[in-house]
C-alpha cells in the first residue's frame, strides 16, 4: 500500500535571525562538519574539500550568453568588496578564489521579449564563479542559468530586483553524473519587486543549493519553485531561507522531488521567518517527494517562525509517497507496461509544477531529461 | 466467442510460517456473454482466485492451467494479460499519486487497443461512460483513487471495464461498501457491458444482494480453496435463505 506520511513537523525556529557570520572572507568561518545543523544531511566526504574554503581552482567554467535587447552582460568585471557577505565557508571560499565577477543587467523599464540564457559549462576542473543578476527598476525578464558538463564547482548567484522589477530566474542543474555543485542564491527584492526563482536539479553526484530571499522594502513577492530528481547514489539538497523583514510581502514555496534507485538522497529544508514588523505577510511552503523505487531517502524539514500575529497567512506541508508494487500491479492490470507505468507516475507528479514554471524552453527539456534518466535505470 | 478455462488451479502464498496453500484445485469455465457468480464465505480464497488470474506477484501458481482462447495466461506478464482481454475490478483499488483519471484511462486504452484513441471521439466516449455511472465529469482531473470514497472507487473500476470492454471481467467484491443507490448504478454499468455479449463476467461476492440487479447464469459456491457446489440462480436463493453452513460442513 502507499505510505503517505503527512509530517506535522514541529516549528523549530532558525537558531538565530541572521547567520552568526556574514563575510566575504573564508577565514571568518569555522570549517563546517556534519555535526553542524546546516550540514547534518550533507555528505561531507563528497565535497572535494570545498568546505575547507581554501581549495584552489584548476580551471574555469565556459560561460556564454545570448544577446537580448534590453540586457547587457559583462563576463569578467571587476570584483568589488562592497557587497553583502556570504553565510558559509564554501561560498566565501569561492569568492576569495575569484578574480572577476560576471554581471547580467536587465535595463530599467525594459520588458525582454526573449529569455536570456546563461550557459555555464564545466570541463572537469575545480572552478569557482560569481554571477550577479541585476534587474533594474520596472524591468522584467526571464533568465535561464544552464549548468552542464562535469565540474567541481562552487558558484554563487546574487539576484537583485529593483523597485517594481520582475524576474524569473531558472537555475538548471543538468550536470554529468560526477559533478559537485555548491551554490548560494541570494535574492534581494525592492519595493513591489517580484521574483520567480526556479531550481531544477537533475544531474550531478552532489548538488547543494541554498536560495534565500530578502526583502529590502514592502510589497515584494517571491515564488520559489524547485524540481529535483535523484537517481541511484545521487545527493540533491536544497536549503531555503525566506526572511520576511518587511510589511505586506508574499512568499510561496513549492518543491517537488522524485527518487529512483538505491541510496538516492534528497534534502529539502525550508526556513521561513516572519519578523515582528512584517505585518501583512502571506507565506506558504510545501515539499512533496515521491520515492519511485529502491532504498531512496527523502529528508524534508519545513521550519516556520512567526513573530507577529498580524499576518494574512502562514503555512507549510510536507509529504513523502512511495510508488509501490500495488500501484505497479494496478497500472499493469490495465495493460500498461512497467516502464510506462513509472513514467506515467513521474510525469503526473511533476506536470503541475512544470505548468507553474511556465518557461517553455525548460519544460520539454526537463521532461525529456527526467525520462532519459529514468529510462537509463530500468 | 472468447472463453476462459481454469483447470486444477492450485495457488499458494508465502506467510511468516512458510508457504500456505490457498487454492486447492479450481476448475471453472467462463464464456463471453455469460455471468458467473462465485460466492463463498470470507477467507475461502475467492479473492486469491481473482488475483491469481490477473497475475499478482504475491501469489505463486503451484499447479493447473489458465487459458484464454487457448493462450496460456500463466505465461503472460500482468500487462500482457490485460492486453489479451482479461480485466480485474479490484476490491481495494489503490491510489496512484500524481496521475489523473483522464491521463490514466487514456494511457490504458492506448495500451489495450494498441493505438491512441482519436481525441474527439475519446472525450465523447469518456463523457458518456462517466454520465452512465453518474460520475462527476470533474473526476477526470482528479488523481487515480486519491481521496475517493469506497463507492467512487468502485464506480471508477466499472468505468474502466466499460471503456476497456474486456473479453473476461473478474469483479472482486465490487458490491462491497456500496449503498443501495450506488449498487444499482454500478450494476447497471455491469449489465450494459454484459448486454453487448462480448464479455464474460466472473462476479465474486460474499452477499446475494447484487444478484438482484445482475442476474447470474451460473452460481458457484467456493469454500476452502475450491468450488464445492455449482448450479443456476436458484443456488443463490438457497444461500440467501440458508447461508453457507450447509456447504461448508460438507
Amino acid at each position: 500500500m502507499t505510505e503517505v506520511k503527512e509530517r506535522e513537523v514541529a516549528i523549530v525556529p532558525p537558531k538565530d535571525h541572521t547567520p552568526v557570520v556574514r563575510s566575504l572572507d573564508p577565514s571568518d568561518f569555522p570549517t563546517p562538519t556534519s555535526r553542524d545543523e546546516e550540514f547534518r544531511f550533507t555528505p561531507m566526504p563528497r565535497l572535494h574539500n570545498l568546505h575547507q574554503g581554501n581549495v584552489v581552482a584548476t580551471g574555469s567554467m565556459a560561460i556564454a550568453v545570448n544577446k537580448v535587447a534590453g540586457s547587457r552582460f559583462e563576463i569578467a568585471g571587476a570584483k568589488s568588496t562592497d557587497r553583502i557577505g556570504f553565510t558559509d565557508k564554501i561560498a566565501a571560499g569561492a569568492w576569495s578564489q575569484l578574480e572577476t565577477v560576471s554581471t547580467l543587467t536587465i535595463e530599467a523599464n525594459q520588458n525582454l521579449s526573449e529569455s536570456v540564457i546563461v550557459s555555464i559549462v564545466g570541463s572537469g576542473a575545480v572552478a569557482f564563479g560569481q554571477l550577479d543578476i541585476n534587474v533594474e527598476k520596472f524591468a522584467s525578464a526571464v533568465v535561464i542559468v544552464d549548468h552542464i558538463g562535469a565540474a567541481t564547482y562552487a558558484g554563487n548567484i546574487d539576484i537583485n530586483v529593483a523597485d517594481g522589477g520582475a524576474v524569473t530566474v531558472v537555475s538548471l542543474q543538468d550536470w554529468d553524473a560526477s559533478a559537485l555543485h555548491l551554490a548560494q542564491h541570494r535574492i534581494t527584492l525592492g519595493k513591489d519587486a517580484s521574483v520567480k526563482h526556479v531550481s531544477v536539479t537533475l544531474g550531478g553526484d552532489v548538488v547543494r543549493i541554498l536560495p534565500s530571499v530578502h526583502y529590502a522594502a514592502p510589497g515584494g513577492q517571491a515564488e520559489l519553485i524547485g524540481l529535483y530528481f535523484a537517481g541511484a547514489g545521487q545527493h540533491t539538497e536544497h536549503r531555503l531561507f525566506v526572511d520576511h523583514s518587511e510589511a505586506n510581502c508574499r512568499s510561496n514555496v513549492v518543491y517537488k522531488g522524485a527518487l529512483d534507485g538505491e541510496d538516492a538522497h534528497t534534502v529539502w529544508v525550508g526556513d521561513v521567518l516572519i519578523r515582528a514588523n512584517a505585518i501583512g505577510t502571506d507565506t506558504y511552503e510545501i515539499n512533496r517527494n515521491l520515492v519511485l523505487s529502491g532504498g531512496g531517502r527523502a529528508d524534508s524539514v519545513p521550519n516556520l517562525e512567526i513573530e507577529t500575529g498580524e499576518i494574512v497567512g502562514a503555512g507549510h506541508a510536507s509529504t513523502t509517497g512511495r510508488f509501490d508494487d500495488e500501484q505497479l500491479f494496478y497500472l499493469q492490470s490495465r495493460g500498461i507496461n512497467e516502464e510506462e507505468a513509472r513514467k506515467l507516475v513521474l510525469r503526473g507528479f511533476f506536470e503541475d509544477l512544470l505548468g507553474q514554471i511556465a518557461v517553455p524552453e525548460i519544460n520539454d527539456r526537463v521532461r525529456d531529461s527526467i525520462e532519459a534518466r529514468l529510462g537509463g535505470r530500468i | 466467442m472468447s472463453v476462459l478455462v481454469i483447470k486444477g488451479l492450485t495457488v499458494e502464498v508465502t506467510t511468516e510460517d512458510g508457504p500456505k496453500e490457498i487454492l486447492r484445485g479450481v476448475d471453472l469455465t467462463v464464456k463471453a456473454g455469460e455471468i458467473h457468480a462465485l460466492m463463498g464465505p470470507n477467507g475461502s480464497g475467492k479473492s486469491t482466485l481473482a488475483y491469481a488470474i490477473a497475475g499478482h506477484p504475491k501469489y505463486t501458481i503451484t499447479g493447473g492451467q489458465v487459458s484464454l482462447d487457448g493462450q496460456d495466461v500463466l505465461e503472460m506478464s500482468v500487462d500482457e494479460r490485460a492486453r489479451a482481454g482479461l480485466f480485474l475490478a479490484m476490491q481495494y483499488p489503490v491510489e496512484v499519486p500524481g496521475v489523473s483519471i483522464s491521463n490514466f484511462l487514456r494511457t490504458s486504452i492506448t495500451a489495450i487497443r494498441g493505438e491512441a484513441p482519436n481525441l474527439r471521439h475519446w472525450i465523447k466516449e469518456l463523457k458518456e461512460s462517466m454520465a452512465g455511472l453518474q460520475i462527476d465529469p470533474q473526476f477526470a482531473e482528479r488523481n487515480v483513487n486519491e481521496g475517493f470514497s469506497g463507492g467512487e472507487r468502485k464506480r471508477t473500476e466499472i468505468l474502466q471495464m466499460e471503456l476497456i470492454n474486456p473479453k473476461i471481467a473478474v469483479l472482486d467484491e465490487t458490491d462491497s461498501g456500496l449503498d443501495v443507490d450506488a449498487l444499482r448504478v454500478v450494476s447497471e454499468g455491469i449489465n450494459r457491458v454484459c448486454a453487448k455479449g462480448e464479455t464474460g463476467v466472473l462476479l465474486i461476492t460474499h452477499f446475494t444482494r447484487i444478484l438482484k440487479y445482475v442476474k447470474p447464469d451460473f452460481v458457484h459456491v467456493f469454500y476452502d480453496g475450491r468450488i464445492v457446489r455449482e448450479g443456476g440462480p436458484e443456488l443463490a436463493d438457497d444461500i440467501e435463505a440458508n447461508g453457507y453452513a450447509q456447504y461448508v460442513t460438507a
